[in-house]
């Protein structure tokens, strides 16, 4: 029973969102947020693969959900879209189609990680770091360069693909393409990390001289794991530029790596099932404070003083997002979860699931 | 055959020759000794076998398979396994994962099967596990399994890091200082561990250690070392009595 | 001839700022091997702060001339962003630091400090641009066709000074003493008598007031204030810290001229759109190749 309770639970939830977003009784608003909750997911247990399980310290996770989002986007446009061309394919063929530019997209972000990878063989921590954040600036460098997708101007026509799917069965494709692929995620990295191959990843962030002399290929674990965090994100990415249908270089910025960082953090490193709950936690948050009745009326004590002070909803976000998450670390300096796992805090829940 | 042939194995860090000249020859199911002051050189020939340094000049031959150029985790899948002299597990893991990981090299599945887990993936990890729970039976761990290394006292920590060097199923055991920072009664323990190590494994075992009681009780053959050359070498009564040996450690004014 | 030499004036003024601001970041990165992600925003915090200090006392109840502003402009901006510097250590940092939260959590938290300086400052002050006033009279000397003006030859000079005196204090002082034994062991040098937390504070106070200086120096080269100047000028010093060698103050005075040699070499020859990417690519390679940067030590991992 508890081996498949998890599952059962999962996809009745997965059927039940769809349903309700099929039918309209959920608005485009909240299947929005509810998108934007499983790439967040997505950006942060497959950071956390990295920043968490291996310890290392990337600060340029944005710029493989670039190379994917890019990516998928491009031949999204080819295959379905009218800018570069007639369409490749018919319109029918998108929903079976759309799954595999995705992964094209992943692909692509994770060929573009061996650009860390292999510096990561030699060097890590903070020399690390700093050449993810070179490696982020560059690829969103390079992009404002290329003029055929846009530069800096931004590229659209993705949304041709999802209208496509629409046009030949009516149903809320992304919201249900987003669901699967999130599951998606989790599930590798699961399965992944507690495999004994994959433990040879926390095996090289405890002490990567032993696992290195205990015969583990620490170089083939440090490519492998940086080729599956940023392929995943590479997903996330491509999904992102299908949701909002523009995309600009600049919204994968450094501020973008941030967000996945903090998230990474939050949740505490090397735990799967705090990075989920920290994703949740932190879109709700950024969302909630989207409305200015409610920054209005956090800010009514001080306006009270300074009525001519009418700052917006936009940039308070910014200031009590960090606030709040400066307050967390101080009370909870491991994040959320420390590096245990939903089953380890609580352990009567082992009785009711099991996830592999 | 000889399992473990070095040959003129010379080592410079800049202008420190920190092993000169050093040459050995073991033959399987040997157990010998390696002793001498500290910063004689000896940890660092443990690290130039293991392949974490490159010598500079020399030759390292094992089982007939020189290990010039080779990686540490391919010497390691050469046979070779060693312990530390700071002990170094991966303390935020458990016993059996510690044992598990130690058997990375024959793995037997890819990244692609860990995720799909399919019968190989099973059958693999089921070998692995099989392995790693005689061992920890063999070696009286089997009630530490679950636990977590850094709780556990120091005496067992060396134990369990020998139980690790041991699921790489080794020809050649490299032992560093395994009785550092153990008390007495441990130290029999130690004793008895590695001859029955040595007995039942049929392996070759190569072992530095300070403690005189440890080596002299063990070892067949020992080897001295001072300022990374040989100084002496015999059983342990030639040892004890060679003036060499004697200075190397006392100095010169004592006698 | 001439082109080539201007060039390198630029160069060098430009590298002045990445140095300045890299000093800082690798002044507390030595110590407490921290990455003060908050760093770039004090340098903004300085130069804001500078453009109050200006207006007031050039404006109508004080009425100093421009110059005596800026005499007294460049000690007390210093002083102010170095309280700045100090508030977040003291508020933010310590308290992790007793705790004895993970590093990286420390950096997360700097991070989030300079989120919260720059959106901060963008909701107190709203999003128009201040316009920074002239303190020096600005006096142009051209030799052929190169120019060079008295703020350019104050920059380069103020960078170079700083870094002497730096260096000075690290290597020489007793102060500078404590602070490389913390950066090698934060355990034993409480056991030494050596009180800790005071020389955090005083590598704060010479990290940020000299990211301040910097702040002041640039709102006069540039004199267009906005909340987010300070965030990719601080991420690049960074780099630049980091491919000179992190915690060596040559390293960081080195990288940062070396960043801005790049910078104006790239945009002589290809478009500006290319001077990231080519920035980039540049140091990437001099990491790839030598991975602990110009100056900093191989590090050896001792079995």
């Amino acid at each position: 029973m508890q081996k498949y309770s998890l599952n059962v639970l999962m996809a009745a939830l997965a059927v039940m969102l769809l349903a309700l977003a099929h039918f309209r009784i959920i608005d485009n608003y909240i299947q929005a947020v509810l998108m934007f909750v499983g790439i967040n997911i997505m950006m942060s247990t497959s950071l956390n693969l990295v920043n968490g399980n291996m310890g290392e310290f990337t600060c340029g996770h944005a710029a493989f959900m670039c190379m994917g989002a890019y990516t998928s986007s491009v031949l999204s446009v080819l295959f379905f879209g009218k800018n570069f061309g007639p369409p490749m394919f018919p319109e029918s063929m998108a929903m079976i189609v759309f799954p595999a530019i995705i992964l094209l997209g992943g692909v692509a972000a994770s060929l573009t990680s061996v650009l860390v990878a292999v510096p990561a063989f030699k060097t890590r921590d903070d020399y690390l770091a700093i050449i993810t954040i070179a490696v982020n600036y560059m690829v969103i460098s390079a992009i404002e360069n290329m003029d055929f997708i846009g530069g800096s101007r931004g590229f659209q026509g993705m949304k041709d693909t999802v209208w496509a799917m629409n046009d030949t069965i009516s149903f809320p494709w992304m919201l249900f393409w987003v669901i699967t692929f999130t599951v998606f995620c989790v599930w590798t990295i699961r399965r992944f990390i507690t495999s004994t191959y994959g433990k040879g990843v926390n095996a090289v962030c405890q002490d990567e001289v032993a696992a290195e002399i205990m015969s583990v290929n620490t170089n083939k674990i440090k490519l492998v794991n940086f080729m599956i965090s940023a392929g995943l994100a590479g997903c996330a990415g491509g999904l992102f530029a299908h949701i909002v249908g523009y995309v600009n270089p600049q919204s994968f910025n450094i501020l973008k790596s941030t967000e996945a960082m903090v998230m990474v953090y939050l949740g505490g490193m090397g735990s799967l099932s705090g990075a989920v709950i920290s994703a949740i936690v932190f879109t709700g948050l950024l969302e909630v404070l989207r409305s200015q009745a409610l920054v209005d009326a956090m800010l009514s004590p001080v306006t009270l003083f300074f009525p001519d002070w009418d700052p917006s909803a936009g940039v308070i976000k910014w200031v009590f997002i960090p606030l709040l998450l400066v307050l967390i670390m101080q009370f909870r300096p491991e994040g959320i979860m420390g590096n245990k796992e939903l089953s380890d805090v609580f352990p009567k829940l082992k009785k009711y699931y099991t996830f592999k | 055959m000889s399992l473990l042939k070095i040959d003129g194995l010379t080592q410079r860090f800049g202008g420190l020759q920190a092993v000169s000249e050093f040459n050995i020859e073991m033959k399987g199911g040997e157990l010998m000794g390696l002793i001498g002051p500290n910063g004689a050189g000896k940890t660092t020939i443990f690290n130039l076998v293991s392949g974490f340094y490159q010598p500079t000049e020399g030759t390292i031959t094992l089982d007939g398979t020189p290990t010039a150029g080779l990686k540490p985790h391919q010497v390691t899948s050469l046979g070779v396994a060693r312990t530390f002299q700071n002990i170094r597990l991966w303390h935020d893991m458990t016993v059996l994962d510690n044992i598990r990981i130690a058997q990375h090299y024959r793995m037997g599945y890819s990244v692609w099967d860990s995720v799909i887990r399919g019968r190989k993936y099973r059958e693999c990890e089921q070998r692995i596990l099989k392995i790693a729970e005689e061992l920890l039976d063999a070696m009286s761990l089997t009630e530490y399994a679950r636990e977590f290394p850094k709780n556990l006292p120091y005496g067992l920590q060396r134990r369990v890091e020998i139980a690790r060097a041991m699921s790489i199923q080794p020809k050649l055991l490299l032992l560093d200082e395994p009785a550092a920072g153990l008390n007495s009664s441990d130290v029999e323990g130690l004793i008895k561990l590695i001859r029955w190590i040595h007995d039942s494994f049929d392996i070759t075992i190569l072992m530095i250690e300070h403690q005189m009681k440890v080596v002299t009780s063990l070892c067949q053959w020992i080897k001295v070392i001072d300022f990374g050359a040989t100084i002496a070498e015999g059983t342990a009564e030639d040892i004890q009595s060679n003036p060499a040996v004697i200075k190397a450690y006392l100095g010169d004014d004592t006698i | 001839m001439d082109f080539i030499i201007q060039n390198i004036l630029n160069a060098l003024q430009w590298g002045s700022f990445y140095a300045l601001i890299a000093l800082g970041y690798t002044l507390v990165y030595g110590v407490l091997r921290l990455i003060n992600f908050a760093h770039g925003d004090i340098f903004m915090v300085g130069a804001y702060i500078a453009f109050f200090l200006a207006t007031t006392m050039l404006g109508p109840s004080f009425g100093l001339s421009p110059f005596m502003t800026f005499v007294i402009a460049v000690p007390l901006t210093m002083a102010l962003t170095a309280c700045v510097g100090v508030t977040l250590e003291r508020i933010a940092y310590r308290p992790l630091r007793r705790k004895g939260a993970h590093r990286l959590y420390v950096v997360i938290t700097a991070l989030m400090c300079g989120l919260i300086l720059e959106y901060g400052n963008l909701a107190v002050l709203g999003a128009s641009r201040l316009k920074f006033p002239d303190l020096i009279e600005k006096s142009i000397w051209s030799v052929g066709d190169v120019t060079m003006t008295n703020l350019k030859v104050i920059v380069i000079v103020a960078a170079v000074v700083v870094f002497i005196f730096l260096n000075f204090i690290v290597t020489k002082t007793k102060i500078g003493m404590a602070m490389r034994g913390i950066s090698y062991d934060k355990f034993a040098i409480p056991l030494m008598g050596i009180p800790i937390d005071s020389i955090i504070v005083f590598t704060f106070i010479l990290g940020s007031g000299f990211a301040g200086l910097a702040g002041l120096l640039f709102a006069m080269s540039y004199p267009i204030l906005e909340p987010f100047m300070g965030m990719i000028i601080g991420w690049k010093a960074f780099i630049a810290a980091v491919v000179g060698g992190i915690g060596d103050i040559r390293g960081a005075f080195y990288g940062g001229f070396l960043l801005g040699f790049i910078e104006v070499g790239v945009v002589t020859v290809f478009p500006s759109t290319y001077r990231d990417l080519f920035a980039f690519s540049i140091l990437l390679l001099i990491l790839w190749i030598k991975p602990t940067g110009l100056f900093g030590m191989p590090q050896s991992t001792k079995i």
